[in-house]
């Protein structure tokens, strides 16, 4: 049996306080009408006048370099971005560009809370994921493992409750399709509001969480119920619970990354999106997997789990690194090599605004975890697997502030209180929650029928 | 020099793994095993030393990404630069997510190819090569682990495999030496 230790649950409360607080902050500071915007706009000017000339002259060099050279074609990758800035509500011509920007930056608290929250979110749901192949596959090395992936997706309720709730209530700041005057002027809005309009979209949310909190909620409890049970039902009852969870995951699942990511901007595209979304979800889990493992293992707690299961896990953040560096890659070498101007839109902005933070998730997410991970005896060194997780936990997130910051905010991103007061209050709740999760029963599975397999698992 | 082997035939690779753990915990020595399919583990229980091919392999990897890169830059960059799909063909870097599939691609088949002909190298495989199975039925479902006896009393040695569940015992006695 695990407690969460006293300072641990203390440590969670302390920053879910602090988080709270920035968040809240970070909403209250947001500019509320348009003079403010000024004002901030004539500070930034006066802070670093000089500085700002020299670097919007190095921004347009780069700009020479990337695109329109590429194009063969001058000018070509402002005309881009102004097609896809049309797009934002308030977009149309430099007469509304303050208006823009307040948007942008009213925008701001909402994005960061939403990063982190689907970040953590993310991660519950692919360990469910995760454990629901198990059940389908009728694994034999992973049963010592059930309840430490039971215990991690005790976030799935909390946390799908609240991203639930940031992306109904946050309207037009994430999706322009809710705008009705943009949409009115919009053919290819109108073409896809049988599809993207507010009532299907609140219905598609109810769905998806619905679907996999019942999952979660009925596996758990036969996973719980065959440990005092004499015959097998519980885990066959499993078993075709999760054939058909898996099912509704993956259709959902694309439709989930559809509605919360890629209608950020409605005229973007991409049919390759909702695989790296996932490719995404499924490396942090078996991270997070990992290293609640490692965790549990140091304190004693768990002696059934061998080196030979780490390994195991090891190599599947090895493959789900370079999984998600194919989908990566496959989405934008076509979209760069065609370079249709709605489509390459999406890695202008990423590149121009986010150049640091775009390539440096490569390095974190490809280049590390390649290298760190490849030799085979690495993977059974508990802190080595740690390094890499923690690579690949920041490298992930980078990812999801890379698909939510530059379409809601654009260029008017930083760093700051409300994203790390974000990232503190779910990683506290996330701490918390799984804690608890994870103290509520023994955490040896009785009674599975490959239990004895995976406890005697070697290879 | 005489050397004399006993061939020990078992009929399952769990009973195998088995008999070859008590057999070297025993003191014996086993010179060789011959198995149909390759058997999960036995190259510890017989202890192998950890294969090298890995190395080799990361090796011919990068072996084969220079070449890559040298080869890309060489035809598209240097000697017959062309415009592909409004791609110009001026700098390495600027065309690079283009040549990344050619890269990945004579990553894997240099490592993939070398490492097979190092493999086969290694343990002196050639085409035409005779087989060296002392028993034709270990291509299909039996196990044979063949057991040095030069120092050994035959009869206890015998009765001893006999215990690990040997389904055949057989003692061989040549004149050339290995």
């Amino acid at each position: 049996m695990y407690t969460l230790p006293s300072k641990l649950k203390l440590f969670s409360i302390i920053i879910m306080v602090l988080g709270l607080a920035g968040i809240t902050y970070g909403f209250l500071t947001a500019p509320k009408t348009i003079e403010d915007v000024k004002e901030i706009m004539a500070e930034q000017d006066a802070h670093h006048g000089g500085e700002h000339a020299v670097e919007a002259h190095g921004e347009e060099e780069h700009t020479a370099n990337f695109v329109d050279v590429a194009r063969g074609e001058e000018g070509y990758s402002e005309a881009a971005m102004e097609h896809a800035t049309d797009l934002k509500p308030e977009g149309h011509g430099s007469a509304s560009h303050e208006e823009h920007v307040l948007h942008q930056l009213q925008t701001r608290p909402w994005s960061a809370t939403f990063v982190a929250a689907f970040f953590f979110l993310m991660i519950a749901l692919g360990v469910l994921v995760f454990y629901a192949i198990q059940y389908a596959s009728q694994a034999g090395w992973s049963p010592v493992l059930y309840r430490i992936m039971e215990g991690i997706t005790t976030y799935l309720l909390p946390g799908s409750i609240i991203v639930f709730l940031i992306v109904v209530f946050a309207g037009t700041h994430f999706f322009p399709w809710q705008n009705e005057e943009l949409v009115a002027g919009d053919k290819i809005l109108q073409g896809k509001s049988g599809y993207l309009n507010f009532p299907f979209f609140v219905i598609r949310a109810v769905i998806y969480l619905l679907g996999w909190n019942l999952y979660r909620h009925f596996s758990r409890k036969n996973s719980l119920a065959q440990a005092d049970a004499n015959n097998y039902d519980p885990y066959r009852k499993n078993f075709k619970l999760s054939v058909f969870f898996l099912i509704f995951f993956i259709v959902t699942e694309a439709t989930m990354s559809w509605d919360w990511f890629m209608s950020m901007t409605p005229h973007w595209y991409s049919t390759l999106f909702p695989w790296y979304v996932f490719a995404s979800m499924f490396v942090s889990a078996i991270t997070v997997i990992a290293l609640v493992t490692i965790y549990l293992k140091s304190r004693g707690l768990i002696p059934f789990v061998s080196d030979k299961h780490l390994h195991d896990l090891a190599k599947y953040m090895f493959a789900f690194s370079i999984f998600w560096t194919y989908l990566w890659f496959s989405q934008f070498m076509l979209i760069w090599y065609a370079n249709i101007p709605e489509e390459v839109t999406y890695f202008i902005i990423r590149i121009q605004e986010y150049k640091l933070l775009f390539f440096g998730m490569l390095i974190l997410n490809f280049v590390f975890p390649i290298l760190v991970l490849m030799n085979s005896d690495y993977k059974r060194v508990p802190w080595f697997v740690v390094i890499a997780a923690v690579f690949i936990l920041v490298g992930h997130y980078v990812d999801i502030f890379l698909l939510v910051m530059p379409s809601t905010v654009g260029h008017n991103w930083y760093f700051g209180i409300p994203e790390i007061a974000a990232l503190l209050f779910f990683m506290g709740l996330f701490i918390f929650v799984v804690g608890t999760g994870l103290g509520k029963v023994s955490l040896r599975p009785k009674n599975d029928p490959f239990i004895k397999e995976s406890e005697n698992y070697h290879f | 020099m005489a050397s004399k082997k006993i061939h020990a035939i078992y009929t399952d690779d769990d009973l195998l793994l088995q008999a070859v753990k008590q057999t070297r915990s025993a003191n014996y020595h086993i010179s060789e095993v011959f198995t149909p399919f390759p058997v999960h583990g036995l190259d510890h229980a017989v202890g192998l030393a950890p294969t090298r091919l890995a190395i080799t392999s990361f090796l011919y990897g990068l072996t084969g990404l220079s070449v890559a890169v040298l080869l890309m830059n060489y035809i598209m960059i240097e000697d017959w630069p062309q415009n592909i799909g409004g791609k110009p063909s001026f700098t390495f870097y600027q065309n690079m997510p283009a040549f990344i599939p050619i890269m990945f691609e004579l990553t894997v088949f240099f490592a993939a190819h070398l490492m097979v002909i190092t493999f086969y190298m290694r343990s002196k495989l050639w085409p035409f090569k005779k087989a060296e199975n002392p028993d034709l039925r270990t291509t299909d479902d039996h196990f044979l682990m063949e057991v040095d006896a030069e120092n050994h009393d035959v009869e206890k040695l015998t009765k001893f495999l006999y215990d690990t569940g040997a389904s055949e015992i057989s003692l061989i006695e040549n004149e050339q030496d290995h």
